[in-house]
């Protein structure tokens, strides 16, 4: 009774989708830019021209976020972000400082929280002509976002006795497993691995993983399989080939994540997706704000690229991204004009330019 | 005493006296490489009598009596070595798996995965040397968690200062011992600030105490990240115990899989050698294609602990020399062999 009701909420909500991926496509559509610290700014102005270029129907709204004290000193993002989230749905966002212990939270987990982005879906597909000791890498990462390890509940029992609570509840498990096989079919992907570590923590992995089962049951169509999540790092640096989706609690999902994306090149080149309640959805690059080379047109714009080509995906307008995505792989394929990080010895706006101009020839 | 005496002033030298190791071959391809074991200290004259223990959760052999068994017999040899109990994840009202009690009991605090290239298997990575040291006794393995309400669940991490502090002074004084320059401490404490931001005051503590060891620390993610794209900057590696279970998979799998990187537990009293990533493989039983390299090198390992330089030394060098051949290899390593095809080449390498 209770999984009919889930599912067909889960099919309100992607019909709902739908109906509005209709009226994206038909005139321009505003997303809320949120470029970011460090190199940030520079990535995102990168993407906007290339967007420009490709005459993509996206208007953007720049909001800048930091950590404000709203009332009753609980840490919220500024209200205008806020406000024009809830109105645009859709963000893209770039790298955002996250200060080890310091008083507030981190931008990122404020984030999530406020837009409950339960879900964060990472395509790691090997980038042609940027070599790695990996080839064929193509699978997806989808980790829990808003429970689990992060809960961010901790507490000193006695000097020197932490206890970190790792929460896992069967109404975020059921979410999570149910949209893993949602992006499975709408992605025509064909498996779905959920990762666990239920015989150390049997009751909460094992939660998880039922709910993953029960899912499975739902969506027969979708191969299930489920692995540990020991087994999985073991076969994934020697196989990863072998994998397709993979859903998983929070914290693996960070590691596995990363990991996925070092197989194919770093975070520099991995694009990523926040999916959250209420159609809102945020896409964002993953790397870090890189201080040293802010402000110096170094910066490579591909994962803040490939996560917008990723936003366009989301919102239905397939050409588009697909025009994009193709004259960013072919410049790297090319290997003429390429950022340091990409082992070349232009700029980020040359290889902002280059990208355009194959844009515009396509 | 007198034959330890002996192995450590005349190395490598060969013992007169028999050595007792407590053997518990656990389940799944456990057994199959235990016997690969003791078929090559028998030929290879190796003085190591095993006492035998068949704890098991999985075929019913396991229970309290069986495990003071095993303790007891641990007290006395000291040292053992051991196959994977594996943990069945149904819960049946039991959080603590046998595996897990074994170490709590023996507090074998420290794990060590010494991850090293096989000259002649090439892998994507080659000429790997890292040292991973996992603590393995609180964290995330501590075994507490309850159902607060109906469908939430809590599992706790406990982290505490004294066994951080303990496990950086053993990565310290390990690298100190084996020459090594650099320990790194690999934790999530922008996220867990006040877990793994305890672990990792604690690391940054016990590394003052070290001025000739260069000390660094990575967030877990990244670690992960940058082992599979640049493996050679890392030499030591620390961590809590979950961390540890991920990176010593990874790791493993860097160098050619499970079959084939050897690990060891310490307590400040016991010495427990095991494969270095701890997999039942029960799909490989009885079909004889379990790799026997990881256990071993891992009694190799052993026998060193033991004083054992020679034998030690007489099984590394031939089961590293049937590897370096490359006409010998099990499936997992790209060949033919069956396992124990690879145990008699090993044997037939002993005297060379």
């Amino acid at each position: 009774m209770a999984s009919n009701a889930w599912r067909s909420a889960v099919q309100h909500v992607a019909g709902a989708l739908r109906k509005e991926t209709r009226t994206f496509s038909r005139g321009m559509q505003t997303v809320t830019l949120i470029p970011g610290d460090g190199i940030g700014p520079e990535i995102s102005t990168a993407v906007m021209k290339i967007f420009e270029a490709a005459q993509a129907p996206i208007q953007w709204e720049e909001r800048n976020v930091t950590a404000i004290k709203g009332p009753g000193g609980k840490w919220v993002i500024p209200p205008d972000a806020k406000e024009s989230m809830d109105r645009n749905k859709m963000g893209l966002k770039g790298p955002l400082k996250t200060p080890i212990a310091a008083g507030h939270p981190s931008m990122n987990l404020l984030l999530r929280k406020t837009f409950d982005l339960y879900s964060n879906v990472r395509p790691c597909v090997s980038i042609e002509g940027y070599k790695t000791p990996y080839t064929d890498v193509n699978l997806v990462t989808i980790r829990e976002n808003t429970e689990g390890e992060y809960s961010g509940i901790e507490h000193v029992i006695v000097d020197g006795v932490v206890q970190s609570i790792k929460l896992i509840t069967e109404q975020a498990s059921q979410r999570i497993a149910e949209y893993a096989f949602e992006y499975a079919r709408n992605n025509k992907r064909t498996s779905v691995t959920a990762v666990h570590k239920a015989n150390i923590m049997r009751m909460s992995d094992g939660l998880f993983l039922r709910k993953c089962r029960e899912a499975a049951e739902r969506n027969k169509d979708i191969k299930f399989t489920e692995m540990y999540l020991d087994t999985v790092c073991l076969n994934m640096v020697q196989d990863p080939t072998q994998f397709d989706i993979l859903v998983m609690p929070n914290l693996y999902g960070d590691i596995l994540s990363d990991l996925c994306a070092g197989l194919i090149g770093g975070l520099g080149v991995t694009p990523s997706g926040n999916i959250g309640t209420n159609g809102v959805a945020i896409f964002e690059s993953v790397h870090g704000t890189a201080p040293d080379i802010a402000g110096k047109d170094m910066a490579n714009p591909t994962a803040l690229l490939l996560s917008a080509v990723m936003m366009l995906r989301h919102m239905g307008l397939h050409d588009h991204a697909k025009r994009i995505e193709t004259a960013c792989f072919d410049t790297i394929r090319d290997k003429k004009v390429l950022t340091g990080d990409l082992g070349g010895k232009s700029k980020c706006s040359e290889f902002t330019e280059a990208i355009c101009q194959r844009v515009r020839d396509l | 005493i007198s034959a330890v005496r002996s192995g450590s002033e005349a190395p490598p030298a060969r013992a007169d006296a028999t050595f007792k190791v407590t053997m518990v071959p656990g389940d799944g391809v456990g057994p199959e490489l235990m016997s690969a074991v003791k078929d090559v200290f028998k030929a290879g004259d190796v003085p190591v009598e095993f006492e035998e223990f068949h704890l098991s959760e999985v075929q019913n052999m396991a229970s309290e009596e069986k495990l003071e068994q095993v303790l007891n017999s641990m007290k006395s040899n000291r040292v053992a070595i051991k196959g994977k109990i594996h943990t069945p994840m149904e819960f049946k009202g039991e959080l603590a798996s046998y595996e897990m009690k074994l170490r709590r009991k023996l507090d074998l605090f420290a794990n060590v995965v010494h991850v090293n290239s096989l000259p002649g298997y090439t892998t994507r990575h080659n000429n790997l040397d890292l040292v991973i040291i996992r603590e393995q006794t609180e964290g995330e393995y501590s075994s507490l968690e309850h159902e607060s309400v109906t469908g939430v669940i809590e599992c706790l991490k406990i982290i505490t200062r004294e066994k951080s502090r303990r496990i950086a002074k053993f990565a310290f004084d390990y690298a100190t011992k084996k020459g090594r320059n650099k320990v790194t401490a690999v934790h999530k404490a922008n996220i867990m600030k006040l877990g793994d931001g305890l672990f990792l005051q604690s690391c940054a503590e016990v590394a003052q105490l070290y001025p000739k060891i260069k000390y660094e620390n990575i967030i877990i993610d990244n670690c992960c990240m940058q082992l599979v794209q640049n493996p050679y900057q890392f030499d030591v590696l620390v961590m809590p115990n979950l961390y540890g279970n991920i990176i010593d998979n990874l790791a493993a799998g860097l160098v050619g899989g499970a079959g084939v990187v050897p690990g060891e537990s310490y307590s400040a009293e016991y010495a427990v050698f095991e494969t270095g990533a701890r997999h039942p493989f029960a799909q490989a039983v009885g079909r004889n294609i379990a790799n026997p390299t990881a256990m071993l090198l891992s009694s190799a390992n052993m026998l060193r602990h033991l004083n054992l330089d020679y034998h030690s030394q007489m099984v590394s060098d031939a089961v590293k020399r049937v590897i370096k051949q490359g006409k010998v290899r099990t499936g997992d390593l790209g060949g033919y062999a069956t396992s124990d095809e690879f145990t008699r080449a090993v044997i037939a390498n002993l005297a060379a």
